[in-house]
């Protein structure tokens, strides 16, 4: 009964204006079958509507009604489809430059990024900026495709051009797992069935390459780290002295009997026991969702992290990060923020703007005095509190924040946490 | 983890425990960050997958929030007694809001008709209930594969003070740093199972061995054919006069208003039976079975704007 047992993989994707995205999207979408065919019908009426003469697989995924009307994406829209060996979450990432914000919001919890190259215009600014964007947000599997092959008479010279170019400029960059597919959305060549268009193309097609992508070793596995998110005390009789710490996990493995530290206070004790509902479990590790019982009756809250005494995460009120300014109003020294980093919650106060980053040429503009919408930046914070984190190189989970604007409640910015140890803060 | 499903390869989740382990991080997400949340029930299959996921979030304890159903006065009798005998089952407090109520207050207005359906008049009653108890987060079991326009919200999805949803204005969601932050008269919806699909749901059902009102299963009704669906003729559906209605062997794949909610044929009689014919289907959920939807292409954009579900 059913399909097998699947796991679960994130995809953002990104590309500029027509380079076909929505068409690759609707095009993986209806090889693995998850069109149906009222959506099929309703993408065909107004494809005819718009005066289309054949069906535009990229209304598929066009969603709001303002949209449809400018006729480009807008913002980030999730789709789903399976395969027999995996679900794909979707996410899809308009590439305008003004909607950076988009694709970082894509990239944040992607495990693989497409980014799309149209073949005839060769390697542009935007391809750049979003090879940048996939390595500063960490997504640890980058796939290229050159897209439009059909346009360049499927021709292998200029791909490899293309894609020697696109691998000069990722050498830049810190990019654990390259790789390259020349595609044709619109006719499907290369994405489920090697295109014979392209015979001297040896590679997988798309979309095997994503269902062999190897992801379960992407997580932390080593660092153990347990945000503490909820306490769940019952208040009844039958369950009068229950107390349990849930959240998480978000990085390494806790078992019953390890000896724990709990930040920023300190307080040594034991895991008594892993709760869940379905009763108690052995092992605990990312990204799942437990209640932990501690052997000694210490005062845990929402916000506190629970690891090992002897691997312990950085402890700081002073913050050195990476961030994507998200809001119109920009960012300027001496202003103050709501923060949020794992299930913590502080102020910040904006200390030093120490550079604004071109996330084209990756040029460092240290005369800047503020970051605008959609600009990149390197910042010093201080905390009202300390903060229990990571090098986001190390975790995404422990090694990320945002900023709140407190009059407004807008999330304003998406950060990332630098330690002495990260690439990027060598200078 | 459940014991009958060890994980083929050592620290990785199946699928469905990785949706399961988001969503519970969701609805914890909320009762921490939010002082007064509601979990909207509607007694259909993704509001009982919801009150499952609020048992893993939450027991031993109680859910920090109670349970309301918003009833539009036209809802399947099953469904009813099943909402009814799950919430007293749970031990847990049940809020009915009442459509009928607003009318009668005058806060909503009937439309007549044999066509009217009472789906559009639930906001009214929403919203003034989310006003009276003064919740700040409402859950809801919307999925973004169900329609373009849900596709693009977010999981903690912010409605301002007039219960809006601003798609063009929604904040950024980063990793899973949710921003739960409201004033006063604003609020949250959030949707734990946002990433789920409608096999990932009955599949959740089957692995939790999850009870559904009877409805969801092939029984003989009289329907008739109305704008490519069949809907149950009853009380609130009257054949109109070129209509022939007919009895079929049929179940619903969402149980809503009666008078909108459509049945598709069906022989499946069990869960598993159920999976096979959603993995087999070729139309969407929505389309099958929600006459309110087919009106423009826009339609479920303009009703969220409103402050829908
Ligand atoms: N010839 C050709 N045209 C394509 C291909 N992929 C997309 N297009 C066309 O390029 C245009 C832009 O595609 P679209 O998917 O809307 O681009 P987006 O803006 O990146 O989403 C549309 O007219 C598509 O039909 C392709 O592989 N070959």
């Amino acid at each position: 009964m059913g399909p097998n047992r699947m796991d679960l993989v994130r995809v953002a994707t990104a590309g500029s204006v027509d380079d076909g995205k929505s068409t690759l999207i609707g095009r993986l979408l209806y090889d693995s079958k998850q069109i149906l065919e009222d959506t099929l019908e309703a993408v065909e009426k107004s494809s005819t509507q718009r005066g289309y003469d054949y069906m535009n697989l990229a209304l598929l995924t066009d969603g709001l009604r303002a949209e449809r009307e400018q006729g480009i994406t807008i913002d980030v829209a999730y789709r789903y489809f399976t395969t027999a060996r995996r679900k794909f979450i979707l996410a899809d990432t308009p590439g305008h430059v003004q909607y950076t914000r988009n694709m970082v919001t894509g990239a944040s919890t992607a495990d693989v990024a497409l980014v799309l190259v149209d073949a005839r215009k060769g390697m542009l600014e935007q391809s750049r900026r979003h090879a940048f964007l996939a390595t500063l947000l960490r997504v640890p599997h980058l796939a290229v495709c050159v897209n439009k092959m059909d346009l360049v008479d499927w021709d292998q010279g200029v791909y490899e051009a293309i894609r020697d170019e696109f691998r000069a400029f990722a050498a830049r960059l810190e990019i654990p797992d390259l790789s390259f597919f020349p595609v044709c959305a619109l006719l499907g060549d290369n994405i489920v069935d090697r295109s014979e268009n392209m015979p001297w193309y040896r590679g997988l097609p798309l979309l095997v390459h994503l269902e062999e992508l190897h992801i379960a070793s992407d997580r932390n596995l080593v660092d153990s780290r347990f945000p503490v998110q909820y306490v769940v005390r019952p208040h009844t009789d039958e369950h009068h002295d229950y107390r349990a710490y849930a959240g998480v996990v978000a990085g390494g493995v806790f078992r019953p009997g390890d000896e724990v530290v709990v930040l920023p206070s300190g307080m040594r004790s034991t895991i008594a026991a892993i709760d869940t509902f379905d009763g108690p479990v052995e092992e605990a590790f990312p990204p799942m969702s437990v209640s932990m019982r501690l052997a000694d009756d210490v005062d845990v809250s929402r916000g506190d992290m629970i690891c090992r005494p002897g691997n312990q995460p950085e402890i700081s009120q002073d913050i050195d990060a990476m961030v994507c300014w998200m809001a119109d109003k920009p960012l300027v020294e001496g202003a103050r923020y709501g923060l949020k980093h794992t299930t913590r919650s502080v102020r910040a106060v904006v200390r030093d703007l120490r550079y604004r980053l071109d996330v084209t040429t990756l040029h460092r503009d240290e005369t800047a005095d503020n970051l605008g919408l959609n600009q990149v930046g390197r910042i010093i914070l201080r905390t009202t509190a300390p903060l229990m984190y990571d090098d986001y190189h190390r975790n995404r989970n422990t090694g990320s924040f945002i900023l709140i604007d407190e009059a407004t409640n807008a999330t304003v910015a998406a950060g990332m946490i630098l330690d002495r140890h990260s690439p990027l803060t060598r200078d | 983890m459940s014991p009958l499903a060890p994980p083929r390869h050592p620290f990785e989740l199946s699928h469905l425990e990785a949706l399961e382990s988001e969503a519970i991080y969701i609805m914890r997400e909320v009762a921490a960050e939010l002082e007064h949340p509601v979990l909207l029930f509607s007694g259909g299959k993704d509001s009982l997958v919801l009150l499952r996921l609020a048992e893993k979030a939450f027991r031993p304890a109680r859910f920090p929030f109670p349970v309301m159903h918003i009833d539009t006065g036209h809802n399947f009798p099953e469904a009813l007694e099943f909402r009814d005998r799950r919430v007293a089952e749970l031990g847990e407090r049940l809020i009915v809001a009442s459509v009928q109520e607003s009318i009668d207050k005058g806060r909503a207005t009937e439309v007549g008709g044999p066509l009217a359906s009472r789906n559009r008049l639930q906001t009214i009653t929403l919203l003034d209930a989310i006003a009276e108890h003064g919740f700040d987060a409402c859950f809801g079991g919307a999925r973004r594969d169900e329609d373009k326009a849900r596709a693009k919200e977010r999981v903690f999805s912010f409605r301002d003070d007039f219960g809006q949803w601003d798609p063009k204005n929604q904040r950024p969601e980063v990793w899973s740093l949710y921003n739960g932050r409201v004033h006063k008269g604003e609020h949250i919806r959030a949707f734990p199972i946002s990433n789920w699909t409608e096999l990932d749901v009955w599949m959740y059902i089957a692995k939790e061995k999850l009870e559904l009102p009877s409805i969801y299963f092939a029984h003989r009704r009289v329907v008739v054919p109305r704008d490519g669906m069949l809907l149950a003729v009853g009380p609130y559906v009257e054949p109109l006069p070129h209509e022939e209605p007919a009895e079929m062997m049929v179940r619903f794949r969402t149980v809503g208003d009666m008078s909108c909610t459509g049945a598709v044929l069906s022989s499946a009689s069990t869960v598993d039976e159920v999976i096979v014919e959603v993995m087999a289907t070729r139309i969407t959920e929505r389309g099958a079975t929600r006459a309110d939807d087919k009106f423009s292409e826009a339609a479920m954009e303009d009703r969220k704007k409103e402050g829908y579900f």
